[in-house]
């Protein structure tokens, strides 16, 4: 294990390394989530994600933000255990009929202010499962939906650009700070 | 020692060339396979309804051959296989929910998929309107001083929903009862009717994690049915998917077990090399989990020189790093106190439930669909199947590390030896119902894909089986005995789909 953490002081860490394209791209956002997030919400954003059906997929890349190339969060942006404890609930999933009641619990279960970003393209209309006996048609036919990333599933980067448009929406929208 | 019905018993080389030849049987013949699954002389590879019929494939793990029976029902009730084999009654909760079927002498007959809460009740068979949700009764536990923990649907990571009814008694869990469902999508019925393509692009949104074993699956069951003429190197650079597919979840999960246990470093570390594969799949095939990139009779993406070079790449990149990490895995005492012993499974269950993937290796079931009922491009490469005995979280985890290796090794064959040519093969209608048969092995275990087309292809019934079927009912007896806070452990070590389950 010594070797790991030596390795980690001397080694340049991964999320500089090569300066490809979207890397900056990447920096960029990153650090205009910065400055959005400290001016409105403290310095920090806490995000509880809630899969209501998704095929996982979205939910793999959602775990990939914390992976040391994305490091969310640097941004001030992190997960939480508890929708008590959440500022953005991040929806996924077409919303299946069998999870329509825990969507709603757990909304209600989130302090205001709070955000939803739903997650994927199913969760904007149901997506390639709409008209379905078994699913609702999308994550706004539950609870109120302040964003939507498309994308089957969308990538991390395509994340964290979203995440930065909902805050900069959230500035824009009097009495939700 | 139960006389079995006579079956058209097939071998891969057949069934994956050519239409599946059912086997109709009676209900005394039915009831005759569902003994001999209880005595173990077969196992049982799924069972799933139809409209006015009950199908069961079975595998004859001596002879390396499958057989499918179909019972047809004149009344809509059969007799209940779980009756004498536990691994199916889950099988036939759902065939009852989704068909309105009757499970003649069941030992259980409460849902499985239906929490009362879809627009209609039986949406395969003869739909009617649903009557109100009522509650789910979970197994009656006895005993003194024992208290109940529920867990989910909506769980505190960044996981899939499912709930989870822990009955302990101090900090020691006594029953876990599971309850699932809550992911149902309907994918079969809007399967109903659809075309090739649309059937495509709903098996892969089964299981996000398997997208690519579940689409190579189906293209399987369709190329059998219409006996397609797939080109070689569409095979091929299906093995790399898959295999890439395999590193990127394995490597992912090794991290996330150990993170379970609180040592978030292998995590990160592990991380590194998934997000490594995502992107080289990204540049290699177009997307980072290669999704859609496997249709009925090929791939759509072919890999160029950039592609084969970013893979060849990260092959190496993780043959050097990756030795490290089971370095690092082996020699921390920490983490080996929380996996050993932690979580076993006895070889006994594995094989009654014919658990596949790594929760079968790691306890002495040796399995593997690559190997034994093979396929292209399978067939024209060296492959070894790691084994264990022992059973428990670090026998999975090792399992793991050596299909990574494995997998590595299978990388560098395909890319090596990969013949040009086309990709894409056209899919011709047959001109008459046929049914074909999918089976490959994902990075979970064995996925079935059993599709029945009619004469101008639209899909008659698709039934798609995730391994989790027989691994979640492993998981109850696996955590029995162990503390909760060990659960998650238990847990992430089996992996289990609730997509891909729960459909």
């Amino acid at each position: 294990m010594r070797r790991f953490l030596l390795e980690g002081l001397t080694r340049r860490p991964l999320t500089e390394s090569p300066p490809a394209a979207d890397d900056a791209m990447r920096e960029e956002l990153g650090r205009a989530l910065v400055d959005v997030s400290r001016q409105k919400l403290g310095r920090s954003l806490a995000i509880r994600q809630v899969d209501a059906g998704s095929c996982n997929g979205c939910e793999l890349e959602i775990h990939a933000l914390s992976n040391p190339f994305y490091d969310l969060e640097r941004f001030g942006l992190h997960f939480v255990a508890s929708p008590r404890h959440a500022d953005v609930l991040m929806v996924t999933g077409p919303v299946t009929r069998n999870m329509a009641e825990a969507l709603r619990r757990t909304y209600d279960a989130t302090p205001a202010p709070k955000f939803v970003v739903a997650v994927g393209d199913c969760a904007k209309d149901g997506g390639c499962f709409a008209g379905s006996y078994a699913v609702t048609g999308g994550v706004g036919s539950v609870v109120p939906v302040d964003l939507h990333i498309p994308g089957c599933p969308p990538d991390p980067t395509a994340l964290l650009k979203g995440l930065l448009a909902l805050l900069e929406e959230a500035s824009a929208r009097p009495g939700a700070t | 020692m139960t006389k079995l019905p006579k079956l058209a018993w097939t071998r891969p080389r057949e069934f994956r060339a050519a239409p599946f030849p059912v086997s109709s049987v009676t209900r005394s013949g039915w009831s005759s396979i569902a003994k001999a699954l209880g005595e173990g002389q077969v196992t049982l590879l799924s069972l799933w309804g139809e409209p006015k019929a009950v199908c069961m494939a079975l595998h004859d793990a001596q002879a390396h051959r499958v057989a499918v029976a179909r019972l047809v029902l004149s009344k809509g009730d059969f007799p209940s296989v779980g009756r004498h084999h536990a691994p199916a009654q889950r099988l036939e909760r759902t065939a009852a929910d989704l068909f309105g079927l009757t499970v003649d002498d069941a030992p259980d007959t409460r849902p499985w998929l239906d929490h009362g809460r879809w627009e209609m009740a039986h949406p395969l068979g003869t739909a009617a309107p649903h009557s109100d949700a009522t509650p789910y009764r979970f197994l009656p536990v006895e005993g003194e001083s024992l208290h109940q923990v529920p867990v989910g649907p909506v769980h505190a990571g960044i996981i899939e929903p499912g709930h989870f009814r822990f009955t302990a008694q101090g900090e020691t869990v006594v029953r876990l009862e599971e309850r699932l469902g809550y992911v149902h999508k309907g994918i079969d019925r809007l399967m109903l009717g659809a075309t090739l393509d649309r059937g495509a692009q709903l098996a892969g949104r089964t299981s996000g994690d398997s997208t690519v074993a579940y689409a190579m699956a189906f293209a399987q069951a369709a190329e059998a049915a219409l006996g397609t003429e797939v080109p070689p190197r569409a095979f091929w650079l299906r093995g790399v998917m898959a295999e890439l597919e395999r590193l990127a979840n394995h490597l992912g999960d090794i991290g996330a077990i150990c993170n379970d246990a609180a040592f978030a470093m292998m995590l990160a570390q592990t991380s590194v090399l998934r997000e490594k594969v995502l992107r080289a799949a990204a540049t290699a095939f177009g997307h980072r989990f290669m999704r859609d990139r496997i249709v009925p009779g090929g791939v759509t993406t072919d890999l160029n020189r950039d592609g084969e070079a970013r893979i060849r790449v990260l092959i190496e990149e993780i043959g050097e790093r990756f030795p490290l990490l089971v370095d690092l895995y082996d020699n921390t005492a920490s983490l080996l106190d929380r996996t050993v012993a932690t979580g076993r499974v006895g070889p006994e269950l594995v094989k009654r439930f014919g658990a596949g993937g790594y929760v079968g290796r790691a306890s002495s079931r040796d399995f593997d669909v690559r190997r034994d009922l093979r396929y292209s491009p399978y067939d024209m490469l060296n492959l070894e199947v790691p084994l264990r005995e022992d059973g428990d979280v670090n026998a999975r985890v090792w399992i793991r590390i050596r299909e990574v290796e494995k997998s590595c090794a299978l990388i560098s064959q395909l890319l090596s030896l990969m013949p040009q040519g086309d990709i894409l093969a056209p899919v011709h209608p047959a001109g008459s119902p046929v049914e074909g048969l999918g089976l490959v092995e994902g990075f979970r275990g064995d996925i079935l894909v059993w599709l029945s087309l009619e004469a101008d292809n639209s899909i008659r019934r698709c039934h798609m089986r995730d391994p989790s079927w027989f691994q979640w009912p492993l998981l109850e007896a696996a955590v029995e005995g162990n503390i909760i806070a060990d659960f998650p452990l238990c847990n992430k070590s089996f992996n289990c789909s609730y997509s891909g389950h729960d459909l």
